[in-house]
């Protein structure tokens, strides 16, 4: 397994804070300008990437990250485009853990080995794929295993005890609980649900136990971020990119900063969470 | 003709898991996983309940209206001077179209589960109606995503659903037509997993899905299969249907498969031809890929990402199809061919004069490849083929492609 995702998560543990992981599309609203937000956020405080993979059809998405896909499809991003985003930025970060997101079947028509060797050569740690559960496991999740690529499962408020230990075989690097039934975007649930929903899972896993769906500010970072391992930011990102772009939808001078600034409220959120908590 | 090794049964699919071969599955999202394994527990136990069977046969008798009957096409058989051929008449249910035989089977199973709200993606507009209907008759609230392009050219259907009292919510995304339609309702029961059901109105989707609406379109093949016997006193030499995602071909040819003397031919929608941009003819044209929860053929670029389908028939107009299809192809069990637009207006055309029978335009395809089969066979060779679908939807999508204004 690649070790930049345990590392990270073992020095946040010794520093006491949950992680900031971002997620934003690739290739929005084109390469160079998504590569550019990208080198951004580490140093704005950002613990973990997510990067987006565009697909024509993403079921379990709300229209921003649809919109988001939308964009950079039409700027000719393609799955490998998308490893070329992550080998670009590996030039100057060799430490800050990568996960492509996305959904199977651009991976599929890439060829799962061919797909698992690029990724691992351009610095990738590992994947969330929406569609694969783990009934699916034999496509994608043990040929990423082997790699030494981690493999993030999704686990649910549907997700309950019976079927946890299903989700939680074969996951590895940290276990992404969706705090609620939905598409990304939607509002934010009750935080003691989902403290009581993260206390559940961290029964059945050592694995860290990062919450997303509906953070969108550094006080819900800072209220979620109390009980999880990891705070999930991926709609409000996507939406202060597309509020920066020009009426053409192109980048502008200000589209970094309009995501750098949201990280950094962000960060500010999720280094207060565990001292409120402590209080 | 494929050179895999063949089956002992063709009718055996699919595995626990959901697979026909390489094709079918379950690729969804995680929220959904444990919904779908309570609805094949649910058909499970529905589908050997002599009480479920029952019921379902109850209202396709004095609902729907069945068995369909099977007609003998005398005077286009005359014509075409070749084939006999037959319809099965699954244009005469209720509801004008073979969707209903689906429906109500999913709306006793949704009743069954304790579901109190029905969601459904409809492209026509066929299986927008035949849900709404149901939902009607069982008093449940129903919405029905149908892609905003289709919403336009297909006003009547839309119409019919809000008569019903269904909440038709057209959908943007995309190209507005049924794939983004169903994104749609996925959306929705991702959301909505408590008390929704998601009636999907194809063969296809995750398991059980293709399975389920392939059990109960089948009533279409068993009745042909008596019918056919009865008039005849031997099988077809060639069953005929229409392929979107594949529902009234795969009830059709079902029971028939591990007949080895009865070629089957599925006919997809050519659009304006193969060459072009513009055909729905995934099985001719596409390639296996995962969409919608299953793998099947698709129409995809080089990136995996889905390309939109086209048809005169926006019944066919969806870029894959349905598990079952798929791995039949790869079989050698059934010919897949392509049928463009301009001949499916003709064979429209051709039926209603011939016959005085308005077909709707996903069926006048299987009906131009009949018309091109039928004179090279022996008079004394059988056609059955499934005239899934009435046309009276469709005429105002004639009338334009025909040039007359209404």
């Amino acid at each position: 397994m690649t070790e930049r995702m345990d590392r990270r998560f073992a020095a946040l543990a010794e520093e006491g804070r949950p992680a900031l992981v971002t997620y934003f599309m690739g290739g929005d609203p084109d390469f160079a300008a998504s590569l550019e937000i990208m080198k951004a956020l580490p140093a704005a405080g950002s613990d973990v990437i997510e990067l987006g993979a565009p697909f024509s059809d993403p079921m379990a998405d709300g229209p921003s990250i649809q919109a988001a896909g939308q964009r950079a499809l039409k700027s000719g991003q393609t799955l490998a485009k998308t490893l070329e985003i992550v080998r670009e930025f590996r030039k100057d970060d060799n430490d800050t853990p990568i996960v492509i997101m996305g959904y199977y079947n651009p991976i599929y028509i890439y060829g799962v080995d061919r797909f698992l060797t690029d990724a691992l050569a351009a610095g990738l740690d590992g994947l969330i794929i929406v569609d694969l559960p783990p009934e699916m496991d034999d496509e994608l999740c043990l040929p990423a295993l082997e790699k030494g690529i981690n493999f993030i499962r999704l686990a649910t408020p549907t997700t309950d005890d019976r079927r946890l230990p299903a989700v939680l075989n074969n996951t590895s690097g940290f276990v992404y609980y969706v705090s609620m039934t939905g598409i990304t975007g939607s509002a934010l649930p009750d935080t003691d649900k989902v403290g009581d929903a993260v206390r559940r899972i961290k029964r059945h896993t050592q694995l860290p136990v990062c919450v997303g769906f509906g953070v969108k500010t550094g006080e819900q970072a800072r209220a979620i971020g109390a009980t999880a391992d990891g705070v999930v930011v991926g709609t409000a990102i996507v939406n202060a990119i597309a509020g920066s772009l020009d009426d053409q939808d192109r980048a502008t001078g200000g589209s970094v900063q309009a995501v750098t600034d949201l990280v950094r409220s962000l960060a500010d959120g999720v280094r207060a969470a565990r001292l409120a908590a402590a209080e | 003709m494929n050179q895999s090794i063949q089956p002992n049964s063709f009718r055996a699919g699919p595995d626990e898991d959901g697979r026909f071969g390489i094709f079918g599955g379950r690729f969804v999202a995680e929220t959904l996983m444990p919904l779908i394994l309570d609805l094949q527990e649910a058909w499970a136990f529905a589908k050997s309940d002599p009480e479920y069977k029952r019921e379902v046969e109850n209202l396709n008798t004095h609902y729907t209206g069945r068995p369909s009957p099977l007609y003998f096409a005398e005077r286009l058989t005359e014509e075409l001077g070749g084939a006999k051929i037959y319809f099965k008449r699954d244009e005469l249910n209720h509801t004008g179209s073979h969707k209903i035989n689906n429906c109500l089977g999913q709306i006793l199973l949704a009743k069954r589960m304790g579901k109190t709200r029905i969601i459904a993606e409809t492209g026509a507009g066929q299986h927008g109606v035949a849900t709404a209907t149901v939902a009607a008759r069982f008093g449940l609230p129903c919405v029905v995503y149908m892609g905003a392009t289709d919403v336009e050219r297909q006003a009547p259907n839309v119409f019919r659903m809000k008569l019903l009292g269904a909440e038709v919510i057209p959908v943007e995304a995309g190209n507005g037509t049924l794939k983004d339609a169903m994104n749609e309702a996925l959306r929705d029961w991702v959301t909505n997993v408590e008390n929704t059901y998601y009636l999907i109105g194809t063969a296809a989707g995750p398991h059980p899905y293709p399975e389920m609406v392939r059990d109960l379109q089948s009533v279409i093949g068993r009745e042909a299969r008596e019918q056919i016997m009865e008039a005849e006193g031997r099988l077809p030499d060639l069953l005929v249907a229409a392929v979107g995602g594949g529902s009234n071909a795969i009830g059709l040819f079902h029971p028939f498969l591990d007949d080895k003397q009865v070629a089957i031919v599925g006919v997809e929608a050519g659009g304006k031809g193969l060459d072009t941009d513009e055909h729905c003819a995934s099985l001719t044209a596409g390639s296996p890929g995962v969409l919608h929860g299953n793998r099947t053929y698709l129409l995809q670029d080089a990136d995996g990402q889905i390309e939109e389908g086209h048809s005169i028939s926006a019944g066919l107009d969806y870029p894959g199809i349905g598990p079952e299809h798929s791995w039949l192809k790869d079989m050698g069990r059934v010919e897949y061919v392509p049928i463009m637009d301009d001949e499916a207006l003709a064979a429209f055309q051709r039926l209603t004069r011939v016959e005085g029978i308005i077909p709707a335009l996903e069926p006048s395809h299987a009906l131009a490849e009949v018309i091109k089969r039928a004179p090279q066979m022996d008079r004394d060779q059988i056609i059955v083929m499934n005239l899934c679908g009435r046309g009276d939807k469709d005429v105002f999508t004639a009338a334009r492609h025909l040039g007359i204004e209404l």
